[in-house]
């Protein structure tokens, strides 16, 4: 058999460890620790055996409150990102590892060394998902402390990423370290980048966000953006509208990929995926997680409601802090009512209105029918390709590897190797130009 | 508290190199170490000098070793303490129980500069927040009790929130609101190691570590630094029998089975600007490891190799294995954390109440 040269568009895949959220089902008895490394082990090796591009952290800084207590329906706790990843680069060998960092909670310098440690350790998979903040109660766990509005977190995360790389080319490409001196709005440091120049030159840069701001900083400074995932339309808009950023950046639309955290279910029909696609909502929707959903939007106190029985009949109170450490609200009295109509028009009590509006996933069925739906969102310019977010650990990816894999591969539209060893070379990115 | 301690040998090793970033050299050293069943390995780290982030490389090295400690470096002057704790409990997680952490602070203008965030200090001021960093760090580790996450169906609760506290600390520099992200790690409190050989550095060693390195050229040297640090320790209110006083020493085994370098004490150390220096054969260092420890001076030994390849495989199969060969030091390793090795207890939590609300 020849090895042929591939002639389509190919598709990028990643894997998110189950989120903090409720989104992912803890409840389910095949659900085990979110803490052990074996969970952490046994998903990124799954995702390797699926040929994935990189395996994928996210991060919390305070854990989540509402009525001023901890929020305790939804999975709490999480270790480190970085150090999970340099643990995994021991037991897997060719996949990327993302890490999620903040960069309003964190000093450039040591960021860029851990980041270049990693790339180092790893053999050249590291990424860097840069995120911001905003919240004083985040900020209550750190020396900075405080606020930043939200101009002041994407000036400061560009310059922040802007200096990593002025760190990671300190040194020249023969290992020779050289002096470095920056001194900018928000960082004024100056010496000698304790790490060498790793192997990918710059780790990957992801950005997360579909703001402006976000989408510009995305256009400017990241190699990848983890933006939501939408109808086809809204997909093909925002894939036009960030990739049409580039050339003012002097950077080409193969510079950024672009990739949806998305979410599977499969079935062996139709039907029987569109089934455990509902038993799956109503596991992220416990009676419990029902009444706290419609306590964010109303904004107090509801635990007398039943959930089985019909809405409350006051309009949402304007008290932004009864939730804290997530955003969700927007505008409340809309949603009420958007639910409230919902409602009547069903006949819904509140926990099937909360399942019914509540995220739906993003492809559901036989696993033919969703190869080719990626497929074709990949090849209509909807996105590079997709980060998937399993709702189980550890085993929520072991479906699609098994299933979805061979087919995207069988359409000649996913990899059946890897043909390079750093993370780069699986995104397809050029290897960064050294400014010494 | 009658102390349960047995007297045992405690040995330690450096796995330091000059010029690496490759993960196998390091797996290699900690494996060797493991070979001749260590207590820990410890990696330096400082913004200083050239190197890679210790915690990260131990890291990378856990999943590839199964029963020696884990202790890198992590300074404490710059970096953020809620961060730093997360990273030590996550290498306790990813290591299932044998993560340790050597305390150190960054005392020049060179290093505050990497930051800009603050001026150099003088040592004793940073010791004395290194302590508070010591004090943020077991809340932390605390901030979730052992039996927190509960998955209770019937209630919805995937975490009883009674068992998760906010720490509330102040501190001079920093406070931290908690609790922490990461859940209690196996260990309760992963192993903290302090170089207690001057100033305030000795007192939070006293006052928070479970392991004091002490840089001494005599039996006698160490011995007197052991007491002052058990009797400063049951000042601050500690069972001294908590506190493991091991000796640090450079060793260079270059010269194999010749007999140690003439001239400084009989076969004993001499103080170089590194350190007490050992140069000669493994049998004499044996010999000098057997000899203090039978002195009731020291509990162990923290051992720097100056040619980590060449010195760490001396020390292992000559110098650990006629310690072994003598009965002076375990053949196997009896439990699978570091705090077994140390012989030390799992500390209780701080905010656990038995048989009430919290």
């Amino acid at each position: 058999m020849t090895v042929r040269k591939p002639s389509r568009k190919q598709i990028h895949l990643a894997a998110h460890f189950p989120g903090v959220n409720s989104a992912t089902v803890w409840a389910d008895p095949r659900s085990k620790s979110q803490i052990g490394f074996s969970s952490f082990e046994h998903l990124a090796r799954t995702a390797e055996r699926g040929l994935f591009d990189f395996f994928f952290l996210a991060e919390g800084l305070r854990l989540r409150e509402h009525k001023g207590r901890i929020h305790d329906l939804d999975v709490v706790g999480r270790p480190e990102s970085l150090t999970v990843l340099n643990a995994l680069a021991a037991v897997t060998e060719r996949i990327g590892l993302a890490a999620t960092v903040n960069a309003t909670f964190n000093e450039p310098y040591e960021l860029a060394r851990r980041l270049a440690t990693l790339d180092h350790l790893s053999g050249g998979r590291a990424a860097w998902n840069v995120v911001t903040s905003s919240d004083a109660f985040t900020g209550e766990n750190f020396r900075r402390g405080g606020y930043l509005d939200r101009a002041d977190r994407y000036t400061r995360a560009a310059e922040f990423v802007a200096v990593a790389r002025e760190l990671w080319d300190s040194w020249t490409p023969d290992g020779l370290s050289r002096p470095f001196a920056h001194r900018g709005q928000h960082f004024d440091i100056a010496g000698e980048f304790t790490v060498p120049r790793s192997p990918q030159g710059h780790p990957v840069v992801i950005q997360a966000g579909d703001s402006g701001e976000g989408r510009e900083f995305a256009a400017q400074a990241a190699d990848v953006i983890f933006t939501r995932h939408g109808t086809l339309e809204d997909g093909r808009a925002f894939y036009a509208d960030v990739k049409g950023r580039l050339a003012k950046y002097g950077r080409s639309a193969d510079d950024l990929k672009i990739m949806p955290g998305v979410s599977v279910v499969l079935g062996d029909t139709a039907a029987e995926a569109q089934e455990k696609a509902a038993e799956i909502r109503r596991q992220q929707v416990s009676p419990q997680n029902a009444i706290l959903a419609l306590e964010q939007i109303w904004g107090t106190d509801l635990s007398s409601y039943d959930p089985d029985g019909p809405f409350p009949d006051f309009d949402p109170v304007p008290d932004a802090s009864l939730t804290q450490g997530r955003t969700r609200r927007g505008d409340t009295v809309a949603t009420a009512e958007k639910w409230r109509a919902l409602s009547r028009e069903k006949g819904l009590s509140i926990r099937q209105t909360v399942i019914e509006a509540s995220g739906r996933q993003s492809f559901i069925g036989t696993p033919e029918a969703v190869a080719a739906e990626l497929e074709i969102f990949v090849r209509q310019d909807a996105a590079d390709g997709f980060i998937l977010v399993p709702h189980l650990t550890p085993g929520g990816l072991d479906e699609f590897v098994d299933r979805v894999v061979p087919l995207l591969q069988e359409r000649d539209a996913f990899r059946t190797e890897y043909r390079g060893g750093t993370l780069r070379s699986h995104l397809g990115l050029s290897d960064p130009v050294w400014k010494g | 508290m009658t102390s349960s301690h047995g007297r045992g040998l405690h040995l330690a090793a450096a796995v330091d190199q000059r010029s690496a970033y490759d993960a196998d050299s390091y797996v290699a050293l900690a494996r060797l170490a493991e070979s001749g069943g260590l207590d820990f390995v410890t990696l330096d780290d400082t913004f200083a000098r050239p190197g890679p982030d210790a915690l990260a490389v131990l890291s990378r090295v856990a999943p590839v070793t199964s029963r020696i400690g884990l202790v890198p470096t992590v300074t404490v002057t710059h970096t953020e303490p809620f961060h730093v704790q997360a990273a030590v409990a996550t290498l306790d997680w990813v290591s299932r129980g044998r993560a340790g952490w050597r305390l150190d602070v960054s005392t020049t203008e060179g290093e505050a500069r990497l930051f800009g965030r603050r001026h150099a200090a003088p040592a004793d001021a940073l010791w004395e927040e290194a302590g508070e960093v010591a004090e943020v760090a077991a809340q932390l580790w605390d901030s979730w009790e052992d039996d927190a996450e509960i998955r209770d169906t019937a209630t919805g609760r995937f975490v009883d929130r009674d068992k998760l506290h906010h720490v509330d600390f102040t501190g001079s520099e920093f406070s931290v609101k908690g609790p922490s992200i990461v859940p209690r790690p196996p260990q309760g409190h992963p192993v903290r190691v302090v170089d207690a050989t001057e100033g305030q550095a000795r007192r939070t060693a006293a006052r928070y570590a479970d392991v004091a390195l002490v840089r001494a050229a005599s039996s006698a040297q160490a011995g007197a630094v052991r007491a002052e640090l058990r009797a400063s320790a049951e000042k601050f209110g500690r069972d001294p029998d908590t506190l493991r006083v091991l000796v640090s020493l450079v060793v260079d085994l270059g010269d194999g089975e010749h007999a140690a370098e003439p001239g400084h004490g009989g076969g004993g150390p001499r103080q170089t600007a590194h350190g007490p220096l050992y140069r000669g054969g493994p049998v004499d260092l044996a010999e000098l490891i057997a000899t203090w420890h039978g002195d009731r001076t020291v509990d162990g030994f923290h051992l720097t190799p100056v040619e980590p390849r060449r010195d760490l495989e001396r020390l292992v199969n000559g110098t650990v294995a006629l310690l072994q060969h003598r009965g002076r030091f375990r053949t196997f390793y009896p439990g699978s954390t570091l705090r077994e090795h140390l012989g030390l207890a799992r500390p209780a939590n701080q905010y656990a109440v038995t048989g009430a609300a919290s």
